[in-house]
């Protein structure tokens, strides 16, 4: 990044006609309304979650209420089942996969690209060929499966399945692949167990690999709306998304506390996307994966 | 390598791989077999086990003549048609803006960006309200300039799909953006300025240079957007639920509520199957396009 960064100045000085001055300061501004405009729903839901009924749909929007009315906040994180039970579960969710993940991602990562061991690519090949198969192909089989064993409306039967993605496994075992086979020789004659060339030699060298995992897991994680609508049931079990949904439903046309709800559920994602906003763009962009 | 050592290794490799393994095999692999048994079946889910009784291709058949799933299917390639290419030029053109001609690239990079990183069922909910037909904020807009009748949206049958789209559009884009400006990277300068040497102009250049290079960016972009596209649940379920009148169902929200609500869990499994046949099918055909697009330029 910092090396195509410096290539990228010094290729824009050696130019002729290089833009600057006030047409960059238009097209600026001009990204910075089409920026503006691509939050508005934010902007339009953070407003209205403040409102009443009465005023939410008035015209011109009031962007900024005319008394920030904490109302509908409170209904929304003390009353009923609170929201607070839906973030305790959706991070306590999303930990244990994201961590169980980068475990047993890079375990199995290190172990297709370094080691030789009886039917690797066979093995391999199972699990690179499941990954055109959608998701939805799953859902079925699955509720069938945990209905038997108990794992319905139980946070283990979301927990257990998300804590290992061929994806991945995938990643991680093209980080694993980068490291030259000369370093794993090496601590090998100095009697260098494989544990050893795992945790203390490999795994230190694919830290950002590990990073990069760490965020795409959580982002495939702490959106996922469909396991938890199928396999979920009682509402102090429900994540985030789904505790949202439930919100909608019971409260109908109340579309102030709606909104309310919606700004809970996003605020402080819409935060952490914010701060480490590098981190997750590098985090798609350099793998292509969808979150 | 002598002997013992080889099968430590063979160990060694299996203990590695083997939480991996056994969640691979009883998460995934068994549920895909048991999945391709469901469409050959028919299964009381009430009696458990039992209720599991044989019933040939009559799933098959019925989905053949199910003319929802057709429906469902023609909903996903509108979609699909409509918002990949769509999302796919702004996000291009935001990123080559950006990657050359502005201030504070990363804070637009993040505004852009944002729609897609949030999450879909919130964005939904908040999208939902905002089409309101009679007082939602973007009816009020469209009246105050002069569009007396403004679309019904979601509750118009002519409009929901095309809402959603564009709902969907608007989180696209930030994933086609990042992309682009990644590709970007990778674009020799020396190019540029051998263009420049020629005289080209910036459109010019834009089309004959950038886009062409770009190619590979492009093709990662489709296929994702297009597999994502096929897949879309969470905002139809939540702004329309497939209604009105049936015009936005698509394959996936089919599948749901074929299983999940009329609890029909082998009927279910066979169209999820149909759902992967397509996509399997339209990834393949993008495959075999790219080759002829390579070559075009």
């Amino acid at each position: 990044m910092a090396k195509s960064m410096v290539a990228h100045v010094n290729g824009s000085i050696g130019r002729p006609r290089h833009r600057g001055g006030t047409a960059k300061v238009a097209i600026t501004v001009l990204f910075l309304i089409i920026g503006l405009l691509m939050v508005l729903p934010f902007l339009w839901m953070l407003s209205a979650s403040f409102k009443n009924a009465a005023e939410i749909f008035r015209y011109p929007v009031q962007w900024i209420p005319a008394k920030w009315d904490l109302y509908n906040y409170r209904k929304v994180w003390l009353e009923g089942v609170p929201f607070s039970v839906f973030y305790w579960n959706s991070i306590k969710i999303t930990f244990l996969q994201v961590a169980g993940t980068l475990v047993t991602s890079s375990l199995a990562g290190f172990a297709f690209a370094k080691l030789q061991f009886k039917f690797k690519e066979a093995i391999f090949l199972v699990y690179l060929s499941t990954m055109i198969i959608p998701h939805q192909v799953l859902f079925v089989p699955r509720f069938i499966m945990f209905d038997q064993l108990g794992l319905v409306n139980n946070h283990l039967g979301i927990i257990l399945p998300g804590m290992i993605t061929v994806l991945g496994t995938f990643l991680m075992r093209q980080f694993f692949s980068t490291l030259p086979n000369e370093l794993l020789e090496a601590a090998k004659v100095d009697g260098a167990g494989y544990w050893r060339m795992y945790w203390q030699l490999s795994l230190p060298l694919t830290l950002p690999a590990l990073v990069t995992l760490l965020i795409l897991a959580f982002t495939w994680h702490w959106n996922e709306y469909e396991n938890p609508l199928i396999l979920l049931r009682d509402r102090h079990l429900f994540t985030i998304p789904i505790g949202l949904r439930s919100f909608m439903d019971e409260n109908g046309t109340n579309y102030p506390l709606i909104m309310a709800a919606s700004c809970s559920a996003l605020v402080p994602l819409i935060l952490i996307v914010s701060i480490c906003q590098r981190w997750f763009v590098e985090g798609i962009a350099s793998t292509g994966l969808k979150g | 390598m002598n002997r013992t050592e080889k099968s430590k290794e063979n160990l060694a490799g299996y203990l590695f791989i083997l939480p991996n393994l056994l969640g691979f095999a009883f998460f995934i692999l068994l549920p895909l077999v048991f999945s391709l048994i469901l469409v050959f079946t028919e299964w009381d889910y009430l009696k458990g086990f039992e209720g599991l009784s044989f019933t040939g291709l009559a799933n098959i058949k019925r989905a053949l003549h199910d003319e929802m799933i057709y429906k469902a299917l023609k909903h996903n390639l509108i979609f699909s048609v409509a918002s990949v290419p769509s999302a796919m030029v702004i996000g291009l053109l935001f990123a080559s803006v950006l990657n050359k001609f502005v201030y504070m690239k990363s804070l637009i990079r993040t505004l852009i960006f944002l729609p897609y990183m949030s999450s879909l069922v919130a964005i939904a909910v908040v999208w939902r309200v905002m089409y309101h037909s009679s007082e939602g904020p973007i009816n009020a807009f469209l009246k105050s300039i002069g569009i007396a009748h403004p679309p019904g949206w979601l509750a118009s049958p002519d409009w929901a799909l095309s809402a959603i789209i564009i709902m969907t559009v608007w989180t696209y884009i930030g994933y086609a953006m990042v992309l682009y400006l990644a590709g970007l990277q990778g674009v020799p300068k020396e190019l540029y300025e051998a263009a420049d040497i020629d005289g080209a102009s910036g459109t010019k250049r834009f089309l004959s240079i950038t886009v062409p290079l770009l190619k590979p960016t492009s093709f990662l972009i489709m296929v994702t957007l297009v597999i994502m596209s096929f897949q879309a649940f969470a905002q139809v379920q939540i702004m329309t639920n497939g209604g009105p009148m049936n015009v936005t169902n698509v394959l996936a929200l089919y599948i749901y509520t074929q299983a999940f609500e009329f609890r029909d869990m082998s009927y279910g499994a066979t169209v999820s199957w149909v759902l992967f046949v397509v996509i399997f099918a339209v990834t393949m055909i993008q495959w075999r396009t790219q080759k002829k697009w390579q070559n075009q330029w």
